[in-house]
């Protein structure tokens, strides 16, 4: 078998990152988010990850115990155990939580053919999932003992937000997206070790930055864009979510497309939606738009007419 | 008698019009938010689809082959009018409910495909039951699809409190990702019931219902099996000989049954060749199409030089 894969002579360059190692290299990049919301709400966010993980583990196993093949070793449902916990509040009843986590491993991810098959960010879709059947304990955002708006919503309003606290991240809002400092924190992990290329988070954040200043309705003003630069899950989602290897584009051209695209569409969703907040749907808008993005960004190979077309 | 329980067993189960041909998708997503929305749906659309297939089989000598979706479609409508009309007299909760997709029963792929593929070319009492076999598989798929999207979505079963107080609904399953979430696993289940019953020996085998199969009496003269494929003729005159003969065989079955196994294995070949033709008549057609297209091309190279 892997005789007939050797198809050329040259010596090949042989890297050492394995599936395992990558997911390792997300989880530490995750911790400094997961750690910041444990300090912001209280054990009790700590107690939402731990279940969200758990289930998310014990799905993949349980699945792979009828398919007899084992996949929990890939750390896979780790990640996705985390990055849904880390986009729940943090006073979301425990068995939402594993509920959003066995949707995101059983639905989304094992039934469409496991890791590397899921045509959509599994923790994104459970989040969604969640929000649409849970409206009210998803938006149940608690801080400090206050039941509030969480800083989008009450841009939205019209009213004053603290930028300062949207950086530092003592506002309320889902677990893992408060805190600016601790997100760039772990993307600066994952820069450092090649995880991830800045292509896609730049060119989100970039494009979402246009969007809003032509089309927020105050101009080039600093404070208003900045704080729906720093607020929601804006950061997390162009870091963590719009990278994860399986649904973005794989063409260099294609993933600038996908970010600006990602970009626009949480612009629409934040200004003209009804809600305050649209990473989510419009990462997952944008991981469906995926095969098309990359059928016509295709590089043209050498020797090969433009459009690719075999030669006869 | 037991050609009218075939196609009642086709109908509901070996060629489900949900769970297997996936036909008349639109109603069963968007009208099965309760179970009895989706029953109430189910039987409006089995009386229009007995009906219709009942008069297209009366009328199948008169109307003309060229004008015949139009006629299916006067007759569907004026049915479905009649279903309307009923149900806004005695049943206006439902008919509310419902909505337009009452109206739209007159374009559901299900009725005109029952009228094309069955009523047009068979008699009117197969037609009939073909007719009401397709009906109640419907009704039963968007029920069973309603009632589990009544039971998650809202704690309860035809408006009956299931669930237990503290159940928080999980709204999805009232919305329209939920519909595309309980057909799938519907459908993935009534899939693996089979599987397990065929492993034990049960056929679920569709019994042929496309055409009549029989192309030297057939007057459609555009059919493509009949205009790019002679083999399928030859094989066609022997096909329908083993199909009037399998009933008869079936009939006998029980009282020689040393002789059991025989009219089995030949049933096997006379249920699989119209499939093998089919398959055998979309290569020819892909074949007939490259040629020509590769025809085209030369002679354009040619008038370039």
């Amino acid at each position: 078998m892997s005789e007939l894969l050797h198809i050329s002579s040259n010596p090949h360059i042989r890297s050492t990152s394995s599936t395992n190692s990558i997911m390792m290299t997300v989880v530490l990049a995750l911790m400094p988010a997961a750690g910041f919301g444990i300090y912001n709400f209280g054990p009790r966010a700590g107690l939402v990850i731990l279940v969200c993980i758990a289930s998310a583990v014990l799905t993949e196993f349980l699945f792979g115990l009828c398919r007899k093949r084992f996949t929990i070793d890939d750390l896979s449902a780790v990640v996705t155990g985390l990055l849904l916990a880390l986009n729940l509040p943090a006073t979301i009843p425990l068995w939402m939580a594993a509920l959003g986590s066995v949707f995101a491993i059983l639905v989304v991810k094992m039934l469409f053919g496991g890791l590397g098959q899921n045509f959509m960010n599994p923790a994104l879709a459970a989040r969604c999932f969640l929000l649409i059947s849970f409206p009210t304990a998803m938006t149940n955002f608690v801080c400090d003992g206050y039941t509030g708006a969480t800083p989008l919503a009450a841009l939205k309003a019209g009213e004053q937000v603290n930028i300062l606290d949207m950086v530092i991240g003592n506002i309320s809002g889902t677990i893992g997206e408060t805190s600016m400092i601790a997100i760039l924190i772990g993307a600066c992990i994952l820069l450092l070790t090649g995880v991830i290329d800045l292509r896609i988070p730049a060119s989100y954040i970039l494009s979402f930055a246009v969007f809003v200043t032509i089309f927020g309705g105050h101009g080039i003003d600093i404070a208003y864009l900045s704080a729906q630069l720093a607020g929601g899950g804006l950061m997390l989602g162009a870091f963590f979510m719009a990278t994860d290897y399986v649904t973005r584009p794989i063409t260099k051209k294609g993933q600038y497309v996908f970010g600006i695209f990602l970009g626009i569409m949480t612009g629409i969703f934040r200004l003209f939606g009804p809600g305050a907040e649209g990473v989510s749907y419009a990462i997952i808008i944008g991981n469906l738009l995926v095969p098309l993005i990359e059928k016509v960004t295709m590089p043209t190979a050498f020797g090969y007419e433009k459009g690719g077309r075999h030669e006869r | 008698m037991n050609k009218a329980g075939e196609r009642l067993i086709n109908g509901l189960v070996k060629e489900n019009p949900t769970f297997v041909l996936m036909l008349g998708m639109c109603p069963t997503l968007a009208v099965t938010t309760s179970a009895m929305n989706g029953l109430g749906m189910g039987l409006a659309t089995t009386a229009v689809l007995v009906m219709s297939n009942l008069f297209i089989s009366l009328l199948r000598k008169v109307i003309p082959n060229r004008v015949r979706i139009p006629a299916f479609i006067v007759i569907i409508a004026t049915f479905v009018t009649v279903v309307q009309l009923l149900l806004q007299a005695y049943l206006p909760a439902l008919n509310k409910s419902l909505g337009v997709y009452i109206p739209l029963i007159v374009v559901n792929c299900i009725i005109l495909g029952r009228a094309e593929s069955f009523a047009f070319s068979n008699p009117p009492i197969p037609s009939f039951f073909d007719g009401l076999g397709m009906g109640l598989g419907f009704s039963f798929a968007l029920t069973c699809i309603g009632a589990v999207r009544e039971l998650l979505g809202a704690g309860k079963i035809f408006d009956m409190a299931i669930m237990p107080e503290s159940f928080e609904p999980v709204r999805i399953f009232g919305q329209a990702p939920g519909a595309f979430f309980v057909l799938a696993a519907l459908t993935a289940l009534q899939n693996a019931i089979k599987l397990s019953r065929q492993k034990k020996g049960k056929s679920f085998e569709k019994i042929g219902s496309g055409c009549s199969e029989d192309c030297m009496n057939c007057d459609k003269k555009g059919c493509s099996k009949r205009f790019y494929d002679a083999s399928a003729l030859q094989k066609k005159e022997a096909a329908p000989v083993k199909k009037e003969e399998t009933p008869v065989k079936k009939e006998e079955a029980p009282v020689k049954k040393e002789e059991a196994p025989a009219p089995v294995a030949a049933e096997a070949p006379a249920k699989k060749a119209p499939e093998t033709i089919v398959k055998k008549v979309q290569k020819d057609e892909d074949e007939v199409s490259f040629d020509k297209l590769d025809d085209l091309d030369v002679v354009d190279l040619d008038e370039e030089e």
